[in-house]
Parts: structure tokens; sequence; C-alpha cells
């Protein structure tokens, strides 16, 4: 069978998504056209190079609207006859338009794709698209819909994370984060955010906190038990669900979820005959893709079905990997996949993640997987998988192993 | 001969006047509506009328909506194809009410109509108050004793002629949920200002009679150009939030049990999103949704239609008035200072006796707390308060018996106290008076024993706290008479609670049930299932609380006392049980319940319960395996309903419609299925026995299917098509 590769994986750093946040004035057109070109621009692509754009973002409406993939093409330099697709699985976006294009790569429906996202996250309010799933009453009370935070402090409750827990996981996320800063560890993929004249808006993650610590987050309020607890009382809504349990332990606040913050990501998928003929060494194959539905009140324990299906389906085991990035929605999300799989946590997001970097939705998938690569390459390692909880009850996972 | 009927005024206003033939308040029939769409075309057919007003016939009120009899058996009068006849019916029903709002203006212009106004000298329900909101605009009297309302959710149904979008439509979903989902009812003023109701006056008609005249617009917001529903509508960010509350709410607070709230809400949901009448529709079909819903049928059979029979002495024998002027109370501890109370404020003299004037005073300081709490409340008045405490006489003196003609025993459960006690008093009594044993254990034809009149002699079984609880079991001895069993009626009528009459044997009826109830729910904590699992697997069927937060409240050593006194009278008979060794654990332990603020549960020193007590598993020890939500819920629930069976088989029941009142009143019993024997028809006999017999093999003979069931089984009946006395007499 034909093998998908990864030529390239660029990101652009991540913003603060808010009014103050340094990429607020970029529109998502622009930074994801950025993203486009600096593919096009470092691996020399020309006329219709890509089959396809297949862009992941959530929030798909103003200026994210319109199929924002088709529309940022056009804004970039890239060939107009190189369509493009906008994708939205949740937070998995991102890895979705990687899988999609690896899988059409395979399965033989052109030569090479870019895939990735974008969130501005900042300028398209989360939830302004609307939810069926959220708001009609006659699917939110058969699916015990719970917002996510709710869901995170179930696992924890389910899976007996504590706050401490949870604390510790984000102080060491902002800890390593820094750390791969200050080694340059993301230099291969993380590119300038530029304006119209050249000029640099941003070159580096502005959300992270390297002063976090223990202290620091204990202070912080959680913020789900007010919802949980009060109004509109979320909490009986999960134990209607979870009967077992006597109450939900509200760990997750400000400090130990993700961050709120704008940011686009792209890799150059392609088969062999692409990369001898654009003169590219491939970096990695993808070697597994997968996606299961869970749950969706717990909502997001999605990466250990997920994780269990793509090693089944790929014929491994957890340790015959080497690495792994999974995307810090909440430190819940983490800690139930380490708790899963026994796997040391020193092996478990070595850079990082969205707790201290922020997870601009539908690019995060995209993002983890170029950081993934960068680590193997860096610390000379093989085969790595990456994987994302997804709202509504869903899982994503990729594996890739260097070539 | 109709009920409604159409005069014109010298100035061409048409009075349509509501006046149910029969009743003392209008309600509404399939009948009334067609004559009222009679009277609809022929006022705006003719070119003399200008307009009309549409008012009730009977003074002080409008209307109490639609007759429950009649919605209880719309889903079997609908034909051969049930929710299309519904359907039809309720879009039929929509048609005329949509003919009254648009009263004949131009679809597209909005232009021509006539003007239909609504006066209401006083209360307006459910179908009552959605004719006033078809109608252009609504005068009510000023009168603060009525009652404006939707309060259909209250009997298993929604608003579902109109009331449901017509009101979100008027006030926004946030606005209007009180009214939808709580059925909440106001007096005029305030339901102007809630914007219900248009205008409250003096003189409602004329005020009326001068708007249909002054040319006004008639045309409804939500039918004029740029309409947009107040509070936004669910994809607005202010109805986005409203939405997602809302369900999260509904579900919560009612567990998800009553499918009318959740079709309501989903009414207003996609209704939200079309024009009106497009949203009628949509209201339409989750209407038909909930009338197809067995729950709702059976919610309005038992919850009312039977509850009120039961009320008003549907299995009260045929003897004369036996109303009561002055009740004895013996025992002014609190069951008896609750009876006390209850009998003073339905204007009974009372005697309430106890050993010392201190312990009888205290009993009726009881009724001086409780009306205190009223008046802070602004529901009762100092007045009203001594009227009530200067009915109460205190006493030890027995002589102040001599006069009374019922006596209510509500001594220590004890039966040679009780004997004692019941021949001292019969010897003061009147010869004619009546002696009543609030027992909640010991059998009556064993305390008749003492008594020289034991025809006379009944049990009155209250339910605590006596003032909170709307059930009263009387309790026929062996030898009960029927003029005590009518005292008995006519006194709890008097109270205003519903009586069920039982036989006499172990435990009566209520407690019959609720026993095994709690004893299954302890047992399976012995076996290791989670407390918590327990109470939420109870609070998903729709009890008000699980069998582990019952058994604190009732006390574990009272369970413990009952088991001990079962053992002692049943003998080898007597089925060996976790429960019995989770309880006398327990209550060596120390760990009494609520009242000793430890339990199942841990407690702060104010009885606040705090979290279920951890040290339980140190001795009964959790599975790791923690059963299937669904196994546990049918524990629960056939340790009540075999019970049920077993009660009718015994004739401890003579009536079903008894059991099922008695059983969403006495203990809260799934009140969406209306009773046991409901819940059995619900399921289905076969599916029943079947169960059973699972049960059975899995755990233990107490859910051997009772021969009747079994029977009802092969032969595929249902209990209200075999038992239902209402249906014999009709």
């Amino acid at each position: 069978m034909t093998e998908a590769y990864i030529y390239d994986a660029v990101r652009t750093p991540r913003g603060k998504g808010r009014k103050d946040g340094a990429l607020h004035e970029v529109t998502s057109v622009r930074l994801s056209a950025n993203v486009l070109d600096a593919l096009k621009d470092r691996n020399g692509l020309d006329g219709h190079a890509v089959e396809d754009v297949i862009w992941g973002n959530v929030t798909q409406v103003k200026e994210q609207g319109g199929c924002l993939a088709r529309t940022a093409v056009l804004a970039s330099d890239l060939d107009e006859s190189i369509p493009g697709l906008a994708i939205n699985r949740f937070c998995a976006s991102g890895m979705e338009a990687v899988n999609l294009a690896a899988n059409q790569v395979k399965g033989g429906a052109g030569d090479a794709y870019i895939a990735g996202g974008v969130e501005m996250m900042g300028r398209v309010a989360m939830g302004s698209d609307g939810a069926a799933i959220a708001v009609d009453p006659s699917v939110a009370m058969s699916t015990y819909f719970v917002p996510q935070g709710i869901s995170a402090d179930i696992i924890a409750t389910e899976y007996g994370f504590s706050r401490e827990q949870a604390d510790a996981l984000a102080v060491e996320s902002q800890r390593r984060a820094k750390a791969a800063w200050d080694d340059n560890r993301f230099a291969k993929s993380v590119i300038s955010v530029t304006d119209q004249n050249g000029l640099t808006i941003l070159d580096n993650d502005e959300y992270m906190r390297p002063q976090t610590n223990m202290q620091s987050l204990g202070g912080l309020k959680a913020s789900f038990a007010e919802m949980g607890q009060v109004m509109p009382g979320f909490d009986k809504i999960a134990l209607m669900k979870y009967p077992h349990l006597e109450g939900i332990n509200h760990i997750h606040h400000a400090g130990n979820s993700s961050g709120i913050v704008d940011g686009s990501a792209g890799v150059l998928i392609g088969n062999k005959e692409f990369g001898i003929k654009y003169g590219l060494k491939p970096r990695a194959r993808i070697r597994q893709t997968c996606k299961i539905g869970t749950d969706p009140t717990i909502m997001l324990t999605g990466p250990v079905p997920a994780t269990q299906k793509i090693l089944a389906d790929s014929g491994m085991s957890i340790s015959d990997i080497d690495l792994f990035e999974v995307n810090e929605a909440f430190a819940s999300v983490v800690l139930r996949f380490q708790q899963a799989f026994d796997v040391d946590p020193a092996l478990v997001n070595v850079n990082g993640g969205s707790i201290a970097m922020g997870h601009p939705l539908g690019a995060t998938g995209a993002i983890i997987i170029g950081t993934l690569l960068d680590e193997l390459e860096r610390s000379d390692k093989e085969v790595g998988l990456a994987t994302l909880c997804i709202a509504s009850g869903m899982g994503a996972a990729t594996i890739i192993e260097r070539v | 001969m109709s009920d409604f009927n159409l005069s014109v005024d010298a100035d061409g206003v048409g009075i349509i006047t509501w006046d149910t033939i029969g009743k003392s308040m209008n309600v509404m029939s399939e009948q009334a509506f067609s004559d009222l769409n009679d009277i609809v075309d022929k006022v705006l057919a003719d070119d003399a009328i200008k307009g009309a007003i549409v008012t009730s016939g009977k003074a002080g009120s409008f209307a109490g909506g639609m007759d429950l009899n009649v919605i209880a058996k719309m889903r079997d009068g609908a034909g051969d194809n049930p929710a299309k006849g519904l359907f039809d019916g309720v879009m039929n029903m929509h048609g005329i009410l949509r003919k009254i709002e648009r009263a004949g203006m131009d679809p597209k212009t909005n232009k021509g109509g006539k003007p239909i106004a609504c006066v209401l000298p006083g209360t307006a329900l459910g179908i009552g108050l959605e004719l006033p909101l078809s109608c252009h605009r609504i005068f009510a009297a000023d009168n603060p004793k009525a009652k404006i309302g939707l309060p259909e959710i209250m009997v298993g149904i929604f608003p579902g002629a109109g009331g449901t979008t017509r009101l979100t439509r008027k006030m926004g979903a946030m606005a209007a949920s009180p009214f939808l989902l709580q059925g909440k009812m106001v007096d005029p003023k305030k339901a102007k200002a809630a914007g219900i109701i248009d205008e409250v006056c003096e003189d409602p008609m004329a005020d009326a009679k001068a708007w249909v005249l002054s040319e006004p617009n008639i045309v409804k917001p939500w039918d004029a150009k740029g309409y947009k529903m107040p509070g936004g509508e669910p994809y607005h960010p202010a109805g986005f939030m409203t939405f997602v509350g809302a369900s999260a709410m509904v579900n919560g607070n009612t567990w998800g049990v009553y499918p009318a709230a959740k079709a309501l809400l989903s009414a207003v949901y996609e209704g939200a999103m079309v024009p009106f009448d497009t949203a009628i529709k949509i209201e339409a079909r989750w209407f038909t949704n909930v009338l197809m819903n067995p729950s709702s049928s059976a919610m309005i059979r038992s919850l009312f239609i039977n509850k009120e029979a039961l009320e008003k002495g549907a299995n009260r024998p045929d003897v004369p008035d036996q109303r009561v002027k002055k009740v004895g109370v013996l025992g002014a501890g609190m069951m008896g200072a609750g009876i006390a109370l209850v009998s003073a404020k339905a204007g009974m003299d009372v005697v309430l006796i106890d050993q010392n004037q201190e312990a009888a005073d205290r009993g009726k300081a009881y009724s001086e707390t409780f009306m205190d709490k009223g008046i802070k409340r602004r529901k009762a008045t100092a007045e009203q308060k001594d009227a009530l405490l200067a009915k109460i006489n205190a006493t030890t003196d027995l002589a102040a018996l001599s006069d009374v003609d019922l006596i209510i025993e509500a001594v220590f459960e004890d039966p040679g106290v009780k004997a004692e006690m019941t021949k001292k008093v019969e010897a003061i009594i009147p010869e004619d008076a009546i002696f009543a044993s609030n027992t909640s254990t010991l059998p009556i034809t064993g305390l008749a024993e003492a008594s020289v009149r034991k025809d006379q002699f009944i049990g009155i079984h209250f339910f605590s706290p006596v003032e909170k609880m709307a059930l009263v079991e009387i309790i026929k001895g062996k030898e009960t008479g029927p003029r005590a069993v009518a005292k008995a009626l006519d006194y709890v009528r008097q109270i205003k609670k519903t009586p069920i009459v039982v036989n006499d044997e172990r435990f009566f009826y209520a407690n019959r049930c609720i026993i095994p109830y709690i004893n299954e729910g302890v047992k399976m904590a012995g076996e290791g299932v989670a407390p918590q699992l327990l109470d939420h697997a109870a609070q998903l069927l729709g009890f008000p609380v699980g069998p582990i937060q019952l058994v604190d409240e009732t006390s574990l050593d009272l369970g413990a006392k009952i088991a001990k006194a079962t053992m002692a009278a049943m003998g080898n008979a007597y089925p060996k049980s976790v429960a019995d060794d989770v309880t006398f654990w327990m209550v060596e332990e120390g760990r009494f319940g609520r009242k000793a603020n430890a339990g199942f549960f841990d407690y702060d020193e104010n009885g606040k319960r705090l979290g279920y007590w951890k040290g339980f598993a140190d001795k009964f020890p959790q599975l790791d395996e923690q059963p299937d939500v669904t196994e546990v819920q049918h524990r629960l629930i056939f340790a009540q309903v075999l019970e049920a069976v077993r009660a009718l088989e015994a004739d401890v029941l003579e009536d079903i419609r008894e059991g099922d009142v008695g059983a969403i009143l006495g203990w809260g019993f799934m009140p969406w299925s209306g009773g046991p024997f409901s819940w059995l028809d619900i399921v289905g006999a076969p599916w029943a026995a079947e169960k059973c017999d699972e049960l059975q093999a899995k755990f233990g003979d107490h859910f051997a299917c009772p021969p009747l069931l079994r029977e009802m089984a092969e032969k595929n009946q249902t209990f209200y098509g075999r038992f239902d006395k209402s249906a014999k007499a009709a």
C-alpha cells in the first residue's frame, strides 16, 4: 500500500485569545494563509502541488465560516487550482485533517495534501456557532449533556484524581514548556506571524506562565463548582448518568485547564513520489489513524479507547510507543490516560502542552503531531502517538513513525 | 342548549358567554369547543357585529380548565390510529383558537379583522387561560381570590392548546418558565404585572366593550413584522444560556422521569425558531406525544380522578353524616400533637390528653409554633392563631372526653398501654362515640379486644408529619362496623386529606410496602452495593428519597424493633436477611439515623446531612464491580409492587385505586407511574412475571411471582381492566 509521509510541519506561536492578545489583530484567514505560505516557501511548492487543503476549525461562523479552507488558499500564495475543505471534529479537527489527508494519500487520491487548522478564539468566541446537543432540550436531556468542565470533573471523580494531582500536572506542563522554549526545541516548526509589511507580530507562545507553582494554583477557585452545584445544577445530570458517584469533585480551574488562545498549524503530507518530485526528505510515516465515539456525558475519556483501538488496529502494544502527546484539554484527561496505560509521565507531553501554551481548538491536533515529530527527532526516538479528547464524546489518535 | 351562547348588544358587540351546563365552574369539552367555533364563525361573518367579548356566565370565575376525565380517556377514544386521532383533534382545537386570534385579518397585510376581547370575572386555568390568550386583549376583574395560570404540568401534561407557544412568545422562555414548568398560579394583579393578562379593572365588561369599539390594533406581536422573542430565541446569546440551563434544571429537578416537562421544553425550543403557525403544529406533535405516553393518563387517573373520588367517599358505607364535632386525642406526642393541630384547623373542638399537664401543653404548643410560622409567612393571622388554639383543650383530665364523638388514640406503641387506655376512655366517652387507634404496626383486631364496642373500634393511621402528609390509612378490624368507617372517612374529609380504607393485616398497606423497600435497600448495602447508587437508583425512578436516606429518617432502631417483633410473630417462617444483620449492627454501633446524628449518613451538629458514613464499608465492604443501576431499580420496585399485589390478594386492599393513590401519597411511589398497579399495567403483567422469576432466581424467594400476577400474566390481563371499581360502577 502507498505510504503517507510527513514532509513538514509548521505552526504559529499561540497568542492569548483575548482582546489584548498579540494575534487579536490578525484575521483567521490571514493567520491561516501565513501557515500555508510558510509551507509553500519552505518546501518549494508550485502550481497544483497538493491535491487539497484540509483545514480544521471548530467555530465555523463569521470570518471562520464560509469554508475558511478555500478562502485561506485564495488569500495565500498557493495556486488557485488547489481547493479547500473545512472540517470540524471539535478539538481534534486539526488531527482529523491530517488523518484524512494521510488516508487519502494511502488510498491513492492524490500525491500530497496540506492538512491543519486554525482557531482564533479571541475573535470568534467558542460556542458562538451554537450546538444542538447543548441547546435542544430533547437532545440535551437524552444525552445528559453537561459542559466540558463538568465532564473533566466527572473524570477526576470517577477515576480518583485530586486537585493536587491536577495542579502538579499543570505546574509540570508550564515547567516543560518553558524548558522547551529555553532550549529552542520548537524552532523547527514555529514560524513568526508577520504583517503585510513583513513586521513581526508574534514569535513566541505568549500564554505561558512559567512562574506557576502549587501555591499560586492553590488559590484559584474551581471553575465549574457553581454551575455544577447551584445554577443550573449540572452535577445532578452527571449523577443521573453516573449514579454510583456520591457527588462531583470539582478540581479544575483556569490554571489546570487548557488556555484560550489564537493559533494555526499545518502539516505537509505526501507519498514517496511527491517527495522525489520536490526533492523533499520524508520525516515520518503516518502509520495508523483512528477515531471513536464515547459516552457524551463524561465526554473527554476518548484518548483511552482511541489509543486502545489504534494499537489494536496497528497490531502494536503500548510499549511500542516511545513518546506520547495527549492534549491537555484538562489535567484529568492526561491523568486518566497515564492511569489507564500506566505510562511513564516523563514520556507524555515532553515539552509541555495546552495547559501551558494554550489550545487553539481547530489547530491543536495538527500542532501536537508536529511537536511529537520534532521531539522524536530531537531525542532520536522512533514511534510516537498523539491523541485528543473531543467534545460530545469522541476521541482521535495518530501514530507516526520516523523513517 | 349549549355551553357557549352569543348575544349581540345595541352597539354591535357580540357577547360570547361560556356557561357550562350543570357545573359551578366552566370546564371545556369537545362539544363546547365545537359550539364556540360556530359562534366565532357567526361573529366574523355578521357585518352587524363589530367585535366580541368572550366571558363567563359563572360568577367569580372564567373557567377551571379541561375536563380531566376527557383528557384521561382521549387516547382510548382516538380511534385505530390514536396518535393521528389525537394530533388531528389538537390541531382542530388550534384552528378554532387561531381563528379567534386572526379574527378575519388578511394573512398578508394584517388588515381587517374584528377585535375579540376576553373578560375574566375570576379564576382562569388551563384551557380557561389558553382561550383568553388567543383573544386580543384580556380584561380581568380585580378579584384577589382568582387564580390565573396554566397548571397542566401538575397533572402530567402541558398546556397543549397554544398556551405553551403563546405564553412563550408573549413573555419569553425564561419569564414563562415558572408558569409553564411549575404551573405557577397568580392573582389578576400579579398576572398583569407578569404580562399574562392586559388589564385589571373595576368593571371589566365596560372596559372591554369600550376597547372593542375603539378600533384597536389587534395584530398579535408574533404575527407582526419584525417580531423578536423576548429574552432571545434559542441561538441568540441570551436565549442560548436560558435553554442550556433549562434542560439541565428540568431534567435534574425531576430526575428525568416526567415526560411532560421534557416535551414542553422541546415544544418551546423548536417552536421558538419558526413562525407561529408552524410552532403550534410542533406544540401539537409534542402534546400528542405526551398524551400517547401511558404515564400521563396514569398520573391523571390516580392523582386527580381517583384521588378526588376517594376524597369524596367512593368507598364510604351508606350511613348518615358522621362529621366530627369534638375529637379526643389521646397522647400529645409528635403524632397526637399533629392530629390535634389538623383537627382544630378543620374547626373541630379538640381535647388533647396526656399523662401530665406539661406533656399535654407541649403537644398544644406544637400548634402554636405551626401558626407562628404561618403568621411569619403571612399565611395566617394572629386572630386565626388565637381561634385555633382556643379549640384545643390540653389536659390530663379524662373527664373532658365525656362529650367527644371521636377518639384518636396516639399513645405509646404497646398493646398493654393501649388496652388500658381503651378501657378507661370507653368508660367515659358517649356510647355512640367511635374509638380510633393511630397505630402504625399493631393489628387493629387485636387492639379491639380491649374494646367493649368492637364495631365502633377502627384504625386511623396518620403519616408523619401529620400536617404535611396527605394520606390517611383507615383500617377495618374484623368487627369494625360501617358507621365507624363512615366516621373515619368523614373525619378525613374534614381535615382535607385523602383516605384509603384497608383491611387489617400486619402493617396494613403502606408500611407493608415501605418496609420491604427499605429492607431491600439495606440488604443491598449489606451486599456491598454503594449507598449512593441505592439512593440515586430510587431517585432516578422518581422516589422522593432513596431507601438509605429513608431508613435514616425513619430510624434504624425502629427497623430493628419491627424486625424483632416480626421475627417473634412469624417464628421459623421468618426469612433470614442480610438486611437484619445490617440493621442490628448499625443499632449496636449507635447509628440509629438522623435522630442520633449518625446513621448511614454523617450529620453535623445541626442535623444536616454531610455524606455517607465511610465506616459502613469497613464492616460491609463495597463490591469492586457495582451492579447495573437497572438491576438495583428492579429490586427496589419489585420489593414494593409485589407486596402491593399480595395486599390485593390478601384482601387488605379492596380497591386498586386505593393501592395506587395510597402509594403515591403515602410514600411517594413513582408518581409518574400512577402507582404500583398502574405501573404493572404499563410494563404489562407478562413482563413483570418474567422479571419476578429472574429476580427470584438471583436474589431470593421474596421476589416469587404472586399467584394473582402469574394468572394475570398468563391471561395477559391488566389490573385496571380486571379490578377497576370506577369502571364497574360506570
